[in-house]
C-alpha cells in the first residue's frame, strides 16, 4: 500500500517535471491526487475539503518558489499543511502540586485503552513517578484481570472492587492517596458515543475524580467515524490529549489529522505495538509523512542520526559527486548503512528509491561477499581498480572465498555506478550541495510567514 | 549485486540529504525518541532513551524508583451480572441502527426535490465517503450510475438515482449466503475468528455460542488467544453466560494446540460446533499471521471439519479493513466476515469494498454487547443504513 502511494506521488512528480510555472489546470490534477490520497488515509471528508482549499490557497500565485520544482513546491506545501495541522502546541504534561496527578482513559470499544494504560503506567514509572492503575472497566468480562495481569507484570498497584465504575473512580482516590502514588491512570469501560447512559456514566466517573488530564484513545485504523466519536468525547469529557492506537500497522491514520482538526486538542502519544515498551510521544512530521505514504523516513532519519556519522557521509556524497568515489568509500558507507539494520527494509522506507531498486531482493549474504572482496584488496586496488590484471584478480578471489567472476562483476558494476553519478549524481536534486540548499530554502520561507496561522485559517 | 551498489550509494545520497533535516530538528532542541526494535536488530549498544522532549519534567525525581515492591492486589474479581439470555426477541438491525442514524437524519434529503445534476452525484458520493465506502470503490459505483442516467436507463430523477445506487448495493450481496456452514456429523464442525486488535472477535464468539447453543446445538470454545492478557477469561465468562464448555491453554501456550485440544475433546464428547478464538494480530505482523496459518491447518484436521473462517471487522475501521481482509485471506482463506460496532454511529462501508473487490461475503452483523446482539447481516438494511 505504502509503495502504490509513493508511486503515485513520484508519477506526479514526473508527470510536473520539465513544466515551467505551476498554472491551475496543473494544481487541480495534483489536488486531486492529494484528495485521493488524503481520503484513503482515512481522513475525513470535511477536513480534506478543507485542507485541499488551504493548500490551493497556498500553490496558486506568489508563493512559488524558484529554487524548487512545481512538483516539489506542491508536496512540500502539502506536507507542511499536514504537519501543521497534526502539530500546533504540543502536548505538556505537568504534575498536579496536589498529587495524585489523575489521568482519565476514555474511548470506543476496543480502541485499545487498557493496553495503553498500563503502556502509560510504564512511562510514568521511566519518569520516576509511582503510579496506580484503576480498572474502572467493570462492563467487558475480565477487563479488570487484564488490567490485573499488566499491571503485575509493570510491577504497578491496579486498583479495582465489583461495586460501580463511579464508585471505583472515587475510592482509588483514597486509595492513590493510602499508598502514597503520585500518578493514578484510570481506565475505563469503552462506550459507544451515542449510549448516552454509558457516556453520562463516564461524566460522572470525571465528575468525581476531577483528572487533571482526560486522553481519548483512538485507534489508527479509524474511517470517517473518528469525526464523530472525536466531537462527542469532547463534549462530554473536555479532553486534554489525544493516544493514537495500533500505529504499528500499515493504516496511514488518517484519523488523527481529523481528530485533531475537530477537537484541537494534540495527540499526546502513539501506540506503536502489543509490549508495553512499545509507546513512544508524538511527532506530528512523521505522521505527516505516513498519511501521504511517502514511508516512514523520519523514523529511519532518527535510526541514521544515530548511528551514521554525518560528516563521513557528506564527505563521500562530495568525492561521488566529483566523480573520486572508491571502493574504499564504499566499504565505509556499507559499514555505516548496514549498522541501521538489514538493508532491505531500510531501503524500502526510503523514498525516491527506484522501483527496480527497492523491489530488488537483497540477500545480506550478498552484502558480506561483496565486504569481503573490497576487503581482499590492497589499498591501492581499492583506490583505483583499474590496476587489477589477472594475478590480481584470483588472489582477490582466493582471499574473499569467492569466484573471479564475482571480482569482475564487482569492479564492472562498480565503474558503471560511479559512471552512472557522475552524470545523475549532482542533477538528482537529492543530494549535497543542491539538496541542502533547497531545504535551507525551505526552512526560510517558513520563518518568513508561509505558515497558515490558526487564527486566518478560522476566518477562512 | 549490481542492485546492493547503486541501492547503498543512492541510500546515502538521499540519506545525506535528508540527513539535513535531521541536524535542523536537532537544533531545535529535539532529543531522538527512544529507538524501536531496529537498535536490538543492530546490535549497537545505546544509551539509556532520554524522556521524549516535549513533556515538561518536574526537577528530577527526588524518590529514586526503588526495588520494585511487592505487587499489591487490591483486586476483587466481581462476578460480573449475568444478563438474562432473551434471545426469542432478535433485535432487528434496523431498531438498533434507528438510535444512530436518528442523530443524523436525512443524509440525502438535499438532492430530493432538485433536477439531478453533478451536485447531485458530489452529495451521493459524499455520503458514500464518509461512509467509509472509499474513494476507490465510490468513483467505480458513481461512473457506473452516471454512464446509466446519461444513457437514459435511469430516469433523471432524484429518487430514481438513489434507488438504482441501491439496487446496485444491494445487488452485489444478494447472491452470498448469510448463516454459517454447518458440517455434516460425524465429526465436529469448526469455526475460526481472526482479526486485527479489539475489533470484537471475543464478544462475536461469545454472543454465537449462546445463539448456536439455544438452537440446541453442543458448543465448545477454544480459547485461542493466549496472548492476550486476561483474554481466556474474557471467554470464559461468555462461556458461562452462553453456559457452553471452554477448552483453555495456559497463557501463551500454542494457539493451535488449544484449539487441536478442543476438537478432540468436542469429538470425544460428540459436540457439534467448535468455535476457536485466535489473537487479535496486525495483518502486517509476518511472524504471527505465520502462527495463524498454522492454527488454520490444524483446525482443519479430522475429526474436526474447518466450515468457516471469519475475518471480524469493525464498523468504525477505515480503508485500512480491505488490506486486511486480504491480507488474512491470503493467509488462512477467511469465508466471511462478522461486522461489528454497528450500533454506533459508523456505518462499516469497507465491507462494500470487501466485497466487491475481494468477493468476501458479509455474514454477521454485531450490534451490541448483550447475549443477543448479533444478527444475520441483511443487504437491504444495510444499504438503506448508508444513506440514512
Amino acid at each position: 500500500m505504502f509503495e502504490t502511494l509513493t508511486d503515485r506521488f513520484e508519477g506526479i512528480f514526473t508527470r510536473l517535471r520539465g513544466r515551467g510555472l505551476l498554472g491551475d489546470a496543473e494544481v487541480n490534477e495534483v489536488l486531486r491526487e492529494i484528495r485521493v490520497a488524503l481520503l484513503e488515509a482515512d481522513v475525513n471528508l470535511a477536513v480534506v475539503r478543507d485542507l485541499i482549499e488551504r493548500i490551493r490557497g497556498r500553490c496558486s500565485g506568489a508563493e512559488l518558489s524558484k529554487s524548487l520544482t512545481p512538483a516539489q513546491q506542491v508536496i512540500k506545501v502539502v506536507n507542511e499543511e499536514l504537519t501543521a495541522t497534526l502539530g500546533g502546541e504540543p502536548f505538556r504534561l505537568s504534575y498536579a502540586s496536589r498529587p495524585p496527578t489523575i489521568v482519565l482513559l476514555a474511548g470506543l470499544q476496543g480502541s485499545g485503552k487498557t493496553t495503553a494504560a498500563a503502556k502509560l503506567a510504564r512511562w510514568f514509572k521511566q519518569q520516576g513517578r509511582n503510579p496506580l492503575l484503576v480498572a474502572a472497566d467493570l462492563q467487558r468480562p475480565a477487563a479488570v484481570e487484564q488490567l490485573r495481569i499488566l499491571g503485575h507484570d509493570l510491577g504497578v498497584t491496579v486498583f479495582s472492587e465489583p461495586t460501580d465504575p463511579v464508585a471505583v473512580a472515587r475510592k482509588s482516590l483514597e486509595e492513590a492517596q493510602r499508598l502514597g502514588r503520585d500518578v493514578m491512570i484510570v481506565d475505563t469501560a469503552g462506550r459507544l458515543t451515542i449510549d448516552l447512559a454509558l457516556m453520562a456514566e463516564v461524566r460522572s466517573i470525571s465528575a468525581a475524580i476531577e483528572p487533571d488530564y482526560t486522553f481519548l484513545v483512538i485507534d489508527a485504523m479509524t474511517g470517517q467515524d473518528a469525526v464523530n466519536t472525536a466531537k462527542a468525547f469532547n463534549d462530554a469529557l473536555a479532553l486534554d490529549a489525544v493516544i493514537l492506537t495500533k500505529l504499528d500497522g500499515d493504516a496511514r491514520g488518517g484519523a488523527a489529522l481529523s481528530v485533531k482538526q475537530v477537537v484541537g486538542k494534540p495527540i499526546a502519544y502513539v501506540s506503536t505495538g502489543e509490549k508495553p515498551a512499545d509507546f513512544d510521544a508524538f511527532y506530528p512530521d512523521r505522521l505527516a509523512s505516513r498519511i501521504l505514504g511517502m514511508g516512514d523516513v523520519l523514523s529511519l532519519i532518527e535510526k541514521a542520526e544515530k548511528e551514521y556519522d554525518a560528516g563521513v557521509a557528506e564527505k563521500a556524497v562530495e568525492r561521488l559527486q566529483q566523480g573520486q568515489f572508491t571502493l574504499e568509500d564504499f566499504l565505509e558507507q556499507l559499514q555505516q548503512v548496514k549498522r541501521m539494520g538489514p538493508l532491505q527494509g531500510m531501503l524500502g522506507m526510503l523514498p525516491g528509491m527506484p522501483k527496480e531498486v527497492r523491489d530488488a531482493k537483497i540477500d545480506d549474504r550478498d552484502v558480506g561477499r561483496i565486504e569481503a572482496i573490497i576487503r581482499s584488496m590492497t589499498q591501492a586496488e581499492r583506490r583505483d581498480p583499474t590496476v587489477l590484471n589477472g594475478s590480481r584478480r584470483i588472489r582477490i578471489a582466493n582471499g574473499s572465498g569467492t569466484s573471479t567472476t564475482d571480482v569482475n562483476n564487482l569492479v564492472k558494476q562498480f565503474k558503471e555506478m560511479q559512471k552512472m553519478m557522475r552524470t545523475i549524481g549532482p542533477m538528482a536534486g537529492l543530494a549535497g550541495g543542491k539538496g541542502r540548499k533547497m531545504n535551507r530554502d525551505g526552512r526560510n520561507k517558513k520563518v518568513k510567514g508561509g505558515r497558515v496561522t490558526p487564527s486566518s485559517r478560522g476566518a477562512r | 549485486m549490481v542492485t546492493i551498489i547503486i541501492a547503498v550509494v543512492l541510500g546515502v545520497l538521499i540519506l545525506v540529504s535528508a540527513g539535513f533535516v535531521v541536524a535542523t530538528r536537532a537544533r531545535r532542541g529535539a532529543a531522538p525518541p527512544p529507538d524501536r526494535a531496529g537498535a536490538a536488530a543492530t546490535g549497537v549498544l545505546q544509551a539509556p532513551a532520554e524522556s521524549p522532549p516535549d513533556v515538561v519534567q518536574e526537577a528530577p525525581a527526588t524518590a529514586a524508583p526503588g526495588p520494585v515492591e511487592a505487587v499489591e492486589e487490591s483486586v476483587a474479581e466481581a462476578p460480573p451480572e449475568l444478563p438474562e439470555i432473551e434471545l426469542e426477541q432478535r433485535p432487528a438491525l434496523r431498531d438498533r441502527l434507528g438510535k444512530a442514524r436518528a442523530l443524523f437524519g436525512g443524509y440525502l434529503s438535499g438532492i430530493r426535490g432538485r433536477a439531478v445534476d453533478e451536485a447531485t452525484f458530489e452529495e451521493i458520493e459524499e455520503a458514500l465517503l464518509l461512509g467509509d465506502v472509499g474513494i476507490k470503490t465510490t468513483t467505480e459505483l458513481l461512473e457506473d450510475l452516471r454512464g446509466r442516467v446519461k444513457s437514459g436507463e435511469v430516469e433523471r430523477q432524484p429518487d430514481a438515482v438513489l434507488s438504482a445506487l441501491r439496487g446496485d448495493l444491494e445487488a452485489l450481496f444478494e447472491k452470498d449466503e448469510t448463516g454459517l456452514v454447518l458440517a455434516p456429523p460425524p465429526g465436529p464442525t469448526v469455526w475460526l475468528f481472526v482479526g486485527v486488535n479489539g475489533v470484537g472477535k471475543t464478544t462475536t464468539i461469545g454472543k454465537l455460542a449462546a445463539r448456536e447453543s439455544l438452537e440446541g446445538r453442543r458448543v465448545v470454545l477454544a480459547a485461542g488467544d493466549t496472548f492476550r492478557a486476561a483474554a481466556g477469561e474474557q471467554l470464559e465468562t461468555w462461556a458461562q453466560r452462553a453456559e457452553v464448555n471452554l477448552i483453555r491453554g495456559s497463557d501463551g501456550a500454542d494457539p493451535s494446540s488449544v484449539i487441536f485440544d478442543a476438537v478432540q475433546h468436542a469429538s470425544a464428547r460428540g459436540a457439534d460446533l467448535v468455535m476457536a478464538d485466535t489473537a487479535g494480530r496486525l495483518h502486517t505482523k509476518v511472524n504471527l499471521m505465520e502462527e495463524l496459518r498454522k492454527v488454520r491447518r490444524v483446525a482443519e484436521r479430522p475429526p474436526g471439519q474447518l466450515t468457516e473462517v471469519i475475518l471480524v471487522l469493525d464498523a468504525t475501521t477505515g480503508q485500512n479493513g480491505l488490506v486486511q481482509a486480504r491480507q488474512f485471506t491470503e493467509a488462512v482463506a477467511v469465508t466471511g466476515v462478522a461486522l461489528t460496532k454497528l450500533d454506533g454511529t459508523a456505518k462499516g462501508g469497507i465491507v462494500i469494498a470487501v466485497r466487491s473487490e475481494l468477493g468476501i461475503p458479509i455474514k454477521l452483523v454485531g450490534v451490541g454487547e448483550g447475549l443477543a446482539d448479533i444478527v444475520e447481516f441483511d443487504p437491504k438494511e444495510f444499504v438503506a443504513a448508508l444513506f440514512e
